[in-house]
């Protein structure tokens, strides 16, 4: 398998607190990866390192062997990482199939006076964007939202939406913030046969942040998890939850061990 | 597209109308109710421009009065006739480049808006990189530069002093075409794509980058647009008053056109424009309560101002009562007009569809 993503030493430090300390790890292409870890252990530090939201104190973020660590993050995007994030960010002010193609915008080769004219390459590439816009929504189940407020929809259709939006851009990779944060039991199932599903549907790789271990073991044949921003296991679910270090962290040391 | 909408027929139909309208209002209408309208469109500009930059992508930049005074000085200085700026510049010579150079008006406003926005995209380097209160102190210190620098640089403003004897090209065309094509412009650029990138900038810049939406460029784009409509109507506004000096440019512009664009509804161009003429033309209308009346036995001395105070209660009473403004986020359409007078519904103004041209 080819390694899509890979982090090498990764570290960041905001002051005097070391928030992900000498992370590495691949991600390879096709996979569906979750990283775990208790509250504050350093997971979205690392999706914020990935995408470019900080830059990495020392280490690097190869993708596809390309050094992206540092770049600006819609540059990122464009290079194929997508991500959602862990409180629902769309926006407000369009409605759901606009929310979907800003995440086109940036394949757009008009120009903004072309724009603004209403040359016909911008008018077909408009058109394009809306249409595989509604095809992405229908593919997902959210087409009859398309006009609709964003805010208007279910928790469940807005988290659904943010990944749909964050589909729009092409990515090779797609992270997942905790895309089944606030979420009942059963629709966080539901959500997740919902990634399983994008996975088969989408020629892409996802990695996806998860705070409870249940929802995840059941999905993802690889596990990493870490712990006060390090690395403690890796693996499949059942390798992990055999793992001292792994039940530790979640539940504390036992003192008659 | 091949197929034109009804809105954009009747836009078709009503803007030689309209046109027209101006052509005979600037025939037969007396020249001060013409100074008027010229002023609401000039406003109208302002106000459109600032929506723009605050309304769609959401920042908050109190530049305005700083580029309408650059506009308005290019103008002054490239319509002014050599006489009358050997007549001005009595104090201290005026700048040997600048002692001949007169150009006819139309090239004047394209460098009036040029020059303003050339500046825009100076201040913007550093300036856009802030964000909310920051942007806004620093675009205000920006304008106040400005204003120094015009008391200043005699040689080229003649200071204090100011400009007199501007020719007065500013007509009913001129102001309205411009204001149209302004509106034209903005309104195109925030239904494209870009736009549509603007508006995930105002509502969440994090978001917005993770889309791959060029922050910095996108906020760019909308300042450099709007200073350059900016500097037009400032140079419209040169020769239409025909006497500038810097106190005309002073922090309170800026604060006027937020609170016409605020009133006007944010992210609406039709409500900045109706805002901007209600505003125009109320300010006119009250003059009489700014000079002494009697209210039976009760002599009321003249307070000027007065307009001001009253113009500040109604922003608050807006902003109390009505937050979005007039028009809301909501735009003029025809096929809204036309529901209107069909269904007899009231206030219910369509969203979608072409505005005005």
């Amino acid at each position: 398998m080819t390694v899509l993503l890979k982090l090498e030493n990764v570290t960041k430090r905001f002051g005097g607190l070391t928030a992900v300390n000498k992370f590495s790890t691949e991600i390879h292409a096709g996979e569906l990866c979750a990283l775990i870890g208790p509250n504050g252990s350093g997971k979205t530090t690392i999706f914020n390192v990935i995408t470019g939201i900080y830059t990495p104190t020392e280490g690097h973020v190869l993708l596809g062997g390309d050094n992206i660590s540092g770049k600006r993050p819609d540059l990122i995007t464009a290079k194929g990482i997508a991500r959602t994030f862990q409180n629902i960010r769309l926006f407000k002010g369009l409605n759901v199939l606009e929310n979907v193609i800003v995440g086109k915008h940036l394949r757009l080769h008009s120009d903004p006076l072309s724009a603004v004219l209403h040359l016909p390459t911008y008018q077909d590439e408009e058109k394009e964007m809306r249409q595989q816009g509604l095809v992405l929504l229908e593919s997902l189940g959210l087409d009859h939202f398309a006009y609709d407020e964003p805010t208007s929809l279910p928790y469940g259709q807005q988290r659904k939406l943010e990944i749909a939006r964050a589909l729009a851009t092409d990515p090779r990779l797609l992270l997942l913030d905790e895309p089944a944060a606030g979420m009942s039991p059963t629709d966080a199932e539901e959500l997740m046969k919902f990634i399983l599903h994008i996975l088969d549907h989408f020629d892409l790789t996802i990695f996806l942040i998860e705070h409870q271990m249940r929802v995840v073991m059941g999905i993802c044949p690889r596990i990493i998890v870490i712990d006060h921003g390090e690395m403690i296991a890796e693996g499949s679910p059942e390798v992990i939850q055999n793992d001292q270090h792994v039940i530790e962290a979640y539940l504390g040391v036992s003192d008659h061990a | 597209m091949k197929n034109i909408s009804r809105n954009q027929i009747l836009t078709l139909v009503f803007l030689p109308v309209f046109i027209g309208l101006l052509i005979l209002a600037q025939a037969f209408l007396n020249p001060y109710y013409q100074r008027i309208l010229n002023l609401c469109a000039i406003y109208s500009i302002f106000a459109v421009t600032f929506n723009l930059v605050f309304g769609y992508t959401g920042q908050f930049s109190l530049g305005h009065a700083g580029f309408a005074a650059i506009g308005a000085y290019i103008s002054a200085l490239l319509t002014l006739s050599p006489e009358q700026k050997a007549m001005n510049f009595f104090l201290k010579p005026i700048l040997p480049v600048l002692e001949n150079l007169q150009l006819p008006f139309f090239p004047t406003l394209i460098i009036s808006g040029l020059g303003a926005a050339l500046v825009g995209a100076l201040i913007a380097w550093p300036a856009l990189r802030l964000r909310g209160d920051y942007l806004a102190i620093a675009t205000l210190g920006f304008s106040e530069i400005i204003r120094v620098l015009l008391v200043n640089m005699q040689s080229v403003t003649n200071g204090a002093l100011g400009l007199k004897g501007i020719p007065g090209h500013t007509n009913l065309l001129w102001s309205w075409g411009w204001l149209i094509v302004c509106l034209f412009v903005v309104k195109r650029l925030v239904d494209s794509s870009y736009g549509r990138a603007m508006k995930a900038v105002r509502d969440d810049e994090v978001a917005a980058e993770a889309l791959g939406v060029g922050l910095f460029k996108h906020k760019m784009m909308a300042f450099l647009v709007s200073s350059f409509f900016v500097g037009v109507a400032g140079g419209l506004l040169a020769n239409l008053i025909s006497t500038i000096d810097p106190k005309v440019f002073q922090f309170f512009l800026a604060y006027q056109i937020v609170g016409i664009t605020v009133m006007g509804g944010m992210g609406s161009l039709t409500g900045s424009v109706i805002a901007a003429c209600l505003y125009t033309i109320f300010l006119e209308a009250l003059r009489p309560i700014e000079s002494q009346f009697t209210i039976g036995s009760l002599t009321i001395p003249g307070i000027p101002g007065m307009r001001m105070v009253l113009f500040s209660i109604i922003l608050l009473l807006v902003i109390l009562f009505y937050r979005k403004g007039l028009m809301g986020n909501k735009e003029f359409s025809w096929d809204g007009l036309i529901k209107i007078f069909t269904k007899r519904k009231k206030k219910q103004v369509g969203s979608t569809g072409g505005t005005q041209p």
